[in-house]
């Protein structure tokens, strides 16, 4: 008796597609998604972080640890924005220079070396006279400044080792009372080697392997600055809005689009089609109601985010208007694609709990996309997720005019009105038997 | 003549060319050809799966035919004109579950173009009309089966159309229900309105049809009145059932020898004239043969079409 229960129910499961890919395929895809986000570490290393340096001291020991970052495996350092094909070569960051592109998020930190800080680069005594490095970063990615002020401390160590050895050395006669001539001799022959090996590592080695050796902090004075969120209440609310909104809206449309196979269904379809109204009209209808949706429910999500989380809506309301009217739009044919596509409620119930928790993990809904490899930050711009949590991002963090939208906004009207089209061509299925 | 031809085209409600529709193997309809006057009520009678919804559907321009014509008052079928003159009332119940009556009669107005004070009177017309003036408010999901169906009339018909398609609009309805869905039938005849009506019970065709179109495997194989088709199939024939309390063997070589038959102790005689009754029971009283129940049955439709596919309707 048992057995037969267990019996029908695989019969049943088999022949449920919908059951079937919730059971099998969505775990597995949630898995290997995880898994490239979160496991894939130890292959690739410490995802690499994007840092300008400046260097303003132009001293022997700055370029040399701006040789050693860009060496450092961890980081993409670079010193000057990329030349434009046949163009000629940009100059080099300054401090000011550096300080706007994190603010318009070209990278999420920035390293300037000051002047005079070749003078006294490091230091082992409390209170000794010297320049701090200065770190200049985007808050909304708060991995990245922790990243280079570790990496920074690294550096020094693995590539000012002859510096740090004659600081010490000089702060060991101080303290102690001084060297025997012999002494002297010794430690500036143990010196000369640590700078051979050094230049010769500069010269012949990876940058992977510059990477080893023990961490230690505060060889260098560093000073963190954020300058993008420094005036913000709430750093990560629009953030966190507009990802989570994005999802549910796609889970919405998603659903109102169905409405199209509960009509079909019930013979409503087929009466509204015998009326006046033609396909393009009904799904056009359809296509506005759920945009209208949409964007009833970002208003509401930022509203809330406004009230509870201190988000500065009211200052943002025309940035925030485009990106909630283009983000509709676009979640809202994706609805109707969905719809016209699949053949029954439970089909479509399946198949888009899969596609949207797919395109909400890669798209940075669930995580930020700036955790995940590079190559999935760059698949997660096939997703409406990617595209609306930008926009948000540069209305509600980087404070940017609207006209810096048109990226966002094109790629999202462009695509759904794209997939409005494919939505139609789909729905001739309706139009006649 | 040219003239006079296209304008009498033009106010017949309905003309079906030679239409075809094949769904893979399936000949849903094989070559139907069909006038309907105006003003008046023509029904499709035929079992389930004979063709008759997809017949329907053709007229409303739902199903795109492999070949033949459909024209709605002169107009192809699926044209804006035709869908103007044209109420489609689908055998599901295909309305907004979660709206109300008003609701969903005003959103299946709109669809037709309707729009303030016609909208406002359209609707109150049905709603008095289909019997439902005092749910107005309630969510056709909270209505009856009978109320549901008779919403679903309403929405069809909500525009006055002047060729009206009812889908068997008494499918799982009580018969209270029914009588009500009748009589609003007959009203939308009285004003004028053509219908076609499919169905395939016989006594609503009955009640309802001016004439009767008899499909069976997506064709019209008879047509006419409820008289001319039974003219045509009995001619002036009916049945004459008798009961006796006779023993069996005595009964059956009496209904024998007299040309009948006796089916589960029934004997079926045909007869031409109804008299002819009154000669039978002289012949089992002369013969000592002890009745104790006679009926005379006419022929119906049911009989025409039993006698014209050799099945039940209702199979």
């Amino acid at each position: 008796m048992i057995a037969a229960i267990v019996r029908n129910g695989f019969r049943a499961l088999r022949r449920d597609r919908g059951a079937l890919i919730l059971s099998f395929i969505l775990p597995i895809a949630f898995f290997s998604i995880f898994g490239m986000v979160f496991g894939g570490r130890r292959n690739t290393g410490t995802p690499r972080v994007s840092v300008i340096v400046v260097d303003e001291d132009q001293s022997p020991a700055s370029e040399r640890l701006v040789r050693g970052l860009q060496h450092e495996a961890s980081l993409a350092a670079i010193t000057r924005p990329d030349a434009r094909k046949e163009g000629p070569v940009p100059a080099e960051y300054t401090a000011a220079t550096a300080e706007t592109a994190v603010k318009n998020g070209v990278t999420p930190a920035a390293l300037i070396i000051p002047q005079g800080f070749g003078a006294n680069p490091i230091a082992f005594a409390p209170g000794t006279p010297r320049k701090a490095i200065r770190i200049l970063h985007d808050s909304s990615d708060p991995v990245a400044a922790q990243v280079v002020a570790g990496m920074l401390q690294k550096v020094v160590m693995t590539s000012m080792l002859d510096l740090m050895t004659s600081t010490g050395m000089k702060f060991f006669e101080q303290s102690s009372g001084g060297l025997t001539p012999e002494q002297h001799k010794n430690v500036e022959s143990g010196l000369s080697q640590f700078r051979e090996l050094i230049e010769r590592r500069d010269r012949d080695e990876s940058p992977s392997a510059a990477t080893s050796g023990a961490g230690s902090d505060g060889l260098v004075a560093v000073e963190v600055r954020d300058v993008v969120g420094e005036k913000k209440r709430s750093p990560m609310i629009a953030f966190y809005a507009a990802g989570v909104g994005v999802m549910f809206l796609l889970f919405t449309a998603s659903g109102a689009g169905g409405s199209l196979l509960d009509e079909a269904e019930s013979g409503a379809l087929d009466r509204v089609l015998s009326s006046r109204i033609s396909m393009t009209m009904l799904l056009a209808g359809k296509m506005a109601y759920c945009t209208l949706l949409a964007c009833l429910q970002l208003t509401l999500m930022f509203l809330w985010g406004a009230a509870v989380f201190h988000l500065d809506l009211f200052t943002h309301l025309p940035g925030f208007f485009v990106m909630t009217i283009a983000t509709s739009f676009a979640v809202a044919s994706f609805g109707m694609l969905l719809a016209s596509v699949a053949r029954t409620r439970a089909q479509l119930s399946a198949v888009s709990t899969l596609i949207i928790l797919t395109m909400s993990a890669v798209g940075g809904s669930m995580f930020p996309r700036f955790l995940m490899p590079e190559t999935m930050q760059k698949a997660g711009l096939l997703t409406f997720n990617a595209w609306a949590i930008d926009g948000y991002t540069k209305v509600f963090w980087r404070d940017e005019p609207v006209s810096h939208l048109a990226p966002q906004v094109a790629v999202l009207i462009g695509s759904g009105l794209a997939l409005f089209l494919v939505a139609r061509r789909f729905a001739r299925k309706w139009e006649y038997v | 003549m040219a003239a006079s031809q296209q304008t009498g085209e033009q106010t017949t409600p309905l003309q079906i060319e030679s239409l075809v529709k094949r769904f893979g193997d399936l000949t849903a309809v094989g070559g139907v050809s069909l006038q309907v006057a105006n003003r008046t009520c023509l029904g499709l009678l035929g079992p389930n799966g004979a063709g008759k919804s997809t017949l329907i559907r053709s007229i409303a321009g739902r199903v795109r035919p492999d070949s033949g014509s459909v024209h709605v008052f002169g107009h192809p079928a699926n044209s804006a004109p035709a869908r103007a003159e044209l109420g489609w009332v689908p055998q599901e119940i295909a309305l907004y579950a979660l709206l109300t009556c008003r609701e969903n009669l005003e959103a299946f107005g709109r669809y037709q173009g309707l729009r303030g004070s016609r909208l406002r009177d359209a609707v109150e017309w049905c709603l008095t009309w289909a019997a439902l003036t005092d749910r107005a408010e309630a969510p056709a999901k909270a209505l009856s089966g009978g109320m549901r169906r008779r919403l679903n009339m309403a929405a069809g018909i909500i525009h006055r159309p002047r060729l009206v398609l009812l889908d068997e609009p008494t499918v799982g309805v009580d018969p209270q229900s029914r009588n009500r869905i009748f009589e609003m039938v007959e009203d939308l005849r009285d004003q004028g309105a053509t219908i076609i009506y499919t169905t395939h019970y016989m006594e609503e065709a009955e009640r309802l049809c001016d004439s009767i179109a008899i499909i069976d495997h997506g064709r019209i194989i008879a047509q006419g009145t409820k008289t001319e088709l039974v003219a045509k199939s009995f001619g002036g024939r009916s049945d004459v059932l008798m009961h006796f309390a006779s023993s069996a063997t005595d009964v059956a070589s009496w209904v024998a020898a007299r040309g009948g038959e006796l089916n589960d102790g029934i004997a079926h005689f045909a007869i031409e004239q109804p008299t002819a009754i009154a000669s039978l029971l002289d012949a089992a009283a002369h013969d000592g043969m002890d009745v104790i129940d006679v009926t005379l049955r006419r022929p119906n439709l049911e009989s025409v079409f039993l006698q014209l596919t050799g099945r039940d309707l209702r199979q």
